[in-house]
């Protein structure tokens, strides 16, 4: 159901200060919406958003409501060795959405 | 029949009315008083110095279900002196906050940029939490002109 794009240098120089941008389609339907029968549409949005490289998470995002629909989060990490960069998001209904990209790192 | 469960004309009205009131007192957007309590939740009653944070968004924007928002910090973000959090608030959403940015020194820059819902026209602030616990914000205008969250 849910796609992920990551958008992420391939090789990076080591100290150098990198870009991620991570997309991800999910309606973060709000909670505060109504069918036209009056029904009020349950919340489901992403609440937890986490990067983790070179063994640690380097960004978390919690996130509610206000979020816009196939959030969007653009951050920074330091460059450090040729690893995996993992990215995750957690949703109301417990559905986990991971991407994984490979950074290699040049000295 | 005792005659406290007949529905009198005087009981309709006055239930009905007390109904009324409840349903128009609950607002469709958050207060601004909402959004003081959640940055009180947030900062836990620590002082707030303006500076060091810098949003960054249109000042106008025409569509309030995606707004795009950049939110900068001022530091070195070295082990000893870093950002740890960056918090964004609203003033008239339905809810006060929008998101926290969990980071550190190993982000290099303080940077985050997403994309936001804005109900209407009203403030954004952003709060940052430093190393040494002391908190620094920076709050915007954005005028909208068309909404998001209660429209389908």
């Amino acid at each position: 159901m849910a796609s992920a794009l990551i958008d992420a240098p391939k090789t990076a120089k080591r100290g150098e200060i990198i870009t991620l941008r991570a997309l991800v389609s999910h309606q973060m339907e709000t909670g505060y919406r109504r069918e036209i029968s009056g029904a009020v549409i349950p919340r489901l949005i992403i609440h937890t958003f986490t990067c983790h490289y070179d063994g640690e998470e380097i960004f978390r995002a919690d996130l509610f409501p206000a979020m816009a629909a196939n959030p969007l989060i653009a951050f920074t990490t330091v460059a450090t060795r040729s690893e995996p960069l993992v990215f995750r998001w957690l949703d109301d209904a417990g559905v986990a959405i991971t991407e994984t990209v490979q950074l290699v790192v040049t000295a | 029949m005792p005659p406290s469960t007949k529905p009198t004309r005087r009981k309709v009205l006055v239930q009905g009315t007390a109904a009324l009131a409840f349903l128009t007192a609950r607002p469709a957007f958050a207060e601004p008083e909402d959004m003081e309590k959640a940055i009180l939740d947030f900062t836990g009653g620590v002082a707030v110095t303006p500076g060091k944070v810098k949003i960054e968004v249109a000042p106008l924007v025409e569509n309030g279900n995606s707004v795009t928002l950049g939110v900068r910090v001022e530091s070195p973000m070295t082990t000893a002196y870093h950002v740890k959090t960056i918090a964004l608030f609203n003033e008239k959403n339905p809810q006060p906050q929008i998101a926290r940015f969990h980071l550190g020194p190993r982000a290099g820059r303080a940077a985050v940029e997403t994309r936001i819902r804005l109900a209407t026209t009203q403030h954004l602030t952003a709060i940052a939490r430093l190393s040494d616990g002391s908190l620094w914000s920076d709050t915007v205008e954005v005028i909208v002109t068309i909404a998001a969250c209660t429209e389908d």
